[in-house]
C-alpha cells in the first residue's frame, strides 16, 4: 500500500470532564487511500459522526494524531483548519443546509466566494457543477421551490464545486425516500469513479453502505469491523 | 469579499423589511433631530447676525453710566456727554469712519389730517453712516443746517407712509409737536429688527435743533461710533475709554462712569445661546443614537441566533472567523447607515418646513450631514461588533446541530 491519504492514529475524543466524561471515540486508528469510497456505520452514539467531524477538521481530537496528506491537522489553528476545509474538503449534510432565500446557483457559488474566485469564473464553475447533478434548469430557484432530492443535489453540487480532495457526507440520504436516495448514491459513486474524489460517508442504512467499497463499523467509540469489497 | 458582504447584508435587510425599519427608527429619529435643529439653528443665527450688521456692523455705543445719590437716594444719570465730547472723539481717536452724537425724544408728527406718534432723533449726518442707512429720496442735512439748528427733518419710511401715503414728502412742512419742520429727505426702509421694533418709525432732525427747541439743554444722550472695518473694534473701544476718562477727570482708581458697548457683544451672546441649545440637543440626539445602537445590537443578536445553522454551514465550507465577523458587521453598518440616510432626508425636509414656518433662511450644513452619516455608520460598527463577534466564534459543530 502507498502512503495513506488520510491517517488517523490513536484518536480519542472525550466530552466533559471527570465522572461525567464521555468517550465518544476511543483510540481509533484508520487509514484512507486516495480515491476510496468509505462508508462509516454504527448505531447512534457509536462515534461515527464524531469521527467524520474530526476528519472534516471541524472538530479536534482530545488525543491522537490526524495526518491529512502530510499536514498534521491537530497542530493547526481554527482558521488554518478553515483554510484546509475551504480548499480540500466538501461537505454534504443530512439536512442539506442550503441557505434559504438564496438561489440554487448562489448556494453552489458560496464555497468559491470563500476561495476568492472572481465572480465570472465563479458563475461558470457553479453552472458546470449544477449541470453535473442535472439541475442546470433550476439554477435560479430557491431551495424552498425544490424537492428534497433536488435540494440534496444542490448540496452535492456545492460540495464538489471547489474541486475538493475528499467529500464528507453525513447521512446524505437520511431525509430522502429510497428512489431519491439511490439517485444521490449513484451520483456520489459517479464522482468517486470518474473524478477520483475520495468519499467518506456516514450512514446507518445497509443498502446505502453497499455503494461504498469499504465499510467501517463503529461501536461505543471503537472500530469493530473494517471490510473492503474484494472485487473493486 | 466586501462586495459580497454588502450584497448579502442588503438581502438580509430586505428579508425582514418591517423589522429592519423598526430597528433603525431610533437612528432615523436621532439623526433627523440633529439635522433639523442644527439647520434651523444656523438659519436663525445667520439671520440675527445679518440683522446686527444691518444695525451697524462695527458700531460702538457710548453712554453715561447710572449713579445712586447716597443710600436710598434717587437713581440718576452720571454727567451727560456734550457735542464737545463727540468732537473730541473725532479729533483724537484714529480708525473711525463716523461719529454721531444722539439725543432722542418723542413727539406727535402731524401733516394735514394725519398724525403719528414717533421717535425724534437729534443727530448729525454721521448717524446715517453709523447706522449704515441710505436715503430713498431728498438729501441729508447741510453743515449750515446742522450748526444753526435749522427746522429741517429726514423722515423714516413709516412716517412717509403714514403721513404722505404715496405722495412725495420732500419740501413739505410737517409739525413735530408744536414746531414746524421742512422735510428734506426720506430714509430707505430697514424693516423690523429681530427684537420686533419698527426701525423705520422715526424722524431725524439736527441735534442742535432738538437740544434748543425741544429738550432745552445741551445734553447728548448717546454717542454712536462706526469703526473702520479694517481695525479691531476693541482697539477703538480702549482709545475712546481712555479719552473719556481723561475728559471726565477720573483718577486711575476711579471706575468708569460711562459704557462703551460693542454690538458684537450682543451677537456673541445670541450665538452663545444658540451654541448651548445646539449642544443640549446634540446630547439628546446622542442618547437617541445610543438607544438606537442598543436596538441594533439587540436585533443583530436575534439575527445571529436565527441564522446559527447558516453560520455553521458557512464555517464548515471554509469561512474564516473574520469572514463571518465582516458579514455581520457589514450588515449592522448597512442598517445604521440606511438609518442615517433616512434621518438626513427627514431632518432636511422638516428643516425646510420649519425654516419656512418661523421665517429664517434655510442653511444647508454639509458638515453636519457628513458627520451624521459617519456617526450612524460608526454606531453600526460599534454596536454590531459584539453580535458579529458572537457569530464568528460559534463552534461549527454546535451551529450545524442547532435547530
Amino acid at each position: 500500500m502507498s502512503t495513506p491519504f488520510i491517517s488517523l492514529a490513536g484518536i480519542s475524543k472525550i466530552y466533559g470532564e471527570g465522572a461525567a466524561a464521555v468517550r465518544a471515540l476511543d483510540d481509533v486508528s484508520l487509514n484512507v487511500q486516495q480515491g476510496e469510497f468509505v462508508a462509516m456505520m454504527g448505531s447512534s452514539g457509536s462515534g461515527k459522526s464524531t469521527c467524520l467531524n474530526i476528519l472534516g477538521c471541524i472538530d479536534v481530537p482530545t488525543t491522537g494524531s490526524y495526518l491529512f496528506e502530510d499536514v498534521r491537522i491537530e497542530s493547526l489553528t481554527r482558521n488554518q483548519r478553515a483554510i484546509v476545509r475551504r480548499h480540500f474538503i466538501g461537505f454534504i449534510f443530512q439536512g442539506f443546509n442550503l441557505l434559504n432565500r438564496t438561489s440554487a446557483i448562489e448556494n453552489v457559488e458560496l464555497p468559491l466566494i470563500y476561495q476568492q474566485v472572481p465572480s465570472k469564473k465563479r458563475r461558470l464553475l457553479a453552472q458546470q457543477a449544477l449541470a453535473s447533478v442535472g439541475l442546470e434548469k433550476w439554477a435560479n430557484h430557491r431551495p424552498s421551490e425544490l424537492s428534497g432530492g433536488q435540494q440534496q443535489r444542490v448540496a452535492v453540487a456545492r460540495a464538489i464545486v471547489g474541486k475538493p480532495r475528499v467529500l464528507l457526507a453525513d447521512e446524505p440520504t437520511g431525509n430522502l425516500d429510497s428512489a431519491r436516495s439511490m439517485e444521490i448514491m449513484e451520483m456520489l459513486t459517479g464522482f468517486n469513479r470518474e473524478e477520483g474524489i475520495t468519499i467518506i460517508m456516514v450512514t446507518h442504512e445497509q443498502e446505502m453502505a453497499h455503494y461504498a467499497q469499504r465499510r467501517i463499523v463503529f461501536q461505543d467509540g471503537c472500530v469493530i469491523s473494517d471490510s473492503a469489497d474484494q472485487a473493486s | 469579499m466586501l462586495k459580497e458582504a454588502i450584497i448579502l447584508a442588503i438581502r438580509a435587510i430586505r428579508r425582514n423589511v418591517l423589522r429592519s425599519a423598526l430597528t433603525i427608527l431610533g437612528i432615523v429619529i436621532g439623526v433627523a433631530a440633529v439635522i433639523n435643529m442644527v439647520t434651523v439653528g444656523s438659519g436663525a443665527t445667520t439671520q440675527v447676525t445679518n440683522e446686527i450688521s444691518e444695525l451697524g456692523g462695527n458700531m460702538l455705543v457710548i453712554r453715561p453710566g447710572q449713579r445712586r445719590h447716597g443710600p436710598g437716594g434717587a437713581r440718576g444719570v452720571e454727567d451727560r456727554f456734550s457735542i464737545a465730547d463727540a468732537q473730541s472723539i473725532i479729533t483724537n481717536v484714529a480708525g473711525l469712519t463716523a461719529v454721531a452724537p444722539v439725543s432722542q425724544t418723542g413727539r406727535q408728527a402731524i401733516y394735514g389730517g394725519a398724525n403719528w406718534s414717533t421717535t425724534i432723533i437729534g443727530s448729525t449726518n454721521g448717524y446715517l453712516t453709523v447706522r449704515n442707512w441710505y436715503l430713498a429720496a431728498g438729501r441729508v442735512f447741510t453743515s449750515g443746517e446742522e450748526k444753526a439748528g435749522a427746522d429741517v427733518c429726514i423722515l423714516g419710511n413709516t412716517l412717509q407712509r403714514e403721513l404722505f401715503d404715496e405722495q412725495s414728502a420732500i419740501g413739505r412742512n410737517i409739525r413735530l409737536g408744536k414746531l414746524s419742520f421742512r422735510v428734506v429727505g426720506v430714509l430707505a426702509p430697514k424693516g423690523q429688527s429681530s427684537f420686533g421694533t419698527d426701525q423705520d418709525d422715526l424722524v431725524i432732525i439736527p441735534l442742535r435743533t432738538l437740544q434748543r427747541r425741544m429738550a432745552g439743554n445741551t445734553d447728548v444722550q448717546t454717542i454712536l461710533v462706526a469703526v473702520n472695518p479694517a481695525i479691531e473694534t476693541s482697539q477703538a473701544q480702549r482709545d475712546i475709554t481712555a479719552l473719556m476718562r481723561e475728559r471726565r477727570g477720573l483718577r486711575t482708581d476711579d471706575a468708569n462712569d460711562f459704557h462703551v458697548r460693542d454690538l458684537t457683544e450682543i451677537s456673541d451672546t445670541l450665538s452663545g445661546t444658540t451654541a448651548i441649545l445646539t449642544a443640549l440637543l446634540s446630547a439628546v440626539a446622542g442618547v437617541s443614537l445610543l438607544v438606537g445602537g442598543i436596538g441594533i445590537m439587540n436585533i443583530m443578536m436575534v439575527s445571529v441566533t436565527e441564522r446559527t445553522r447558516e453560520i455553521g454551514t458557512r464555517l464548515a465550507i471554509g469561512a474564516l472567523e473574520r469572514d463571518v465577523l465582516l458579514q455581520f458587521l457589514v450588515e449592522a453598518t448597512v442598517l445604521t447607515s440606511l438609518g442615517g440616510v433616512l434621518g438626513i432626508a427627514v431632518g432636511l425636509s422638516t428643516a425646510v418646513l420649519f425654516c419656512d414656518l418661523i421665517g429664517v433662511p434655510f442653511m444647508f450644513r454639509a458638515d453636519i450631514v457628513g458627520a451624521s452619516l459617519l456617526v450612524s455608520s460608526g454606531v453600526g460598527i460599534v454596536f454590531g461588533f459584539f453580535p458579529a463577534k458572537k457569530a464568528a466564534s460559534l463552534d461549527p459543530i454546535e451551529a450545524l446541530r442547532y435547530e
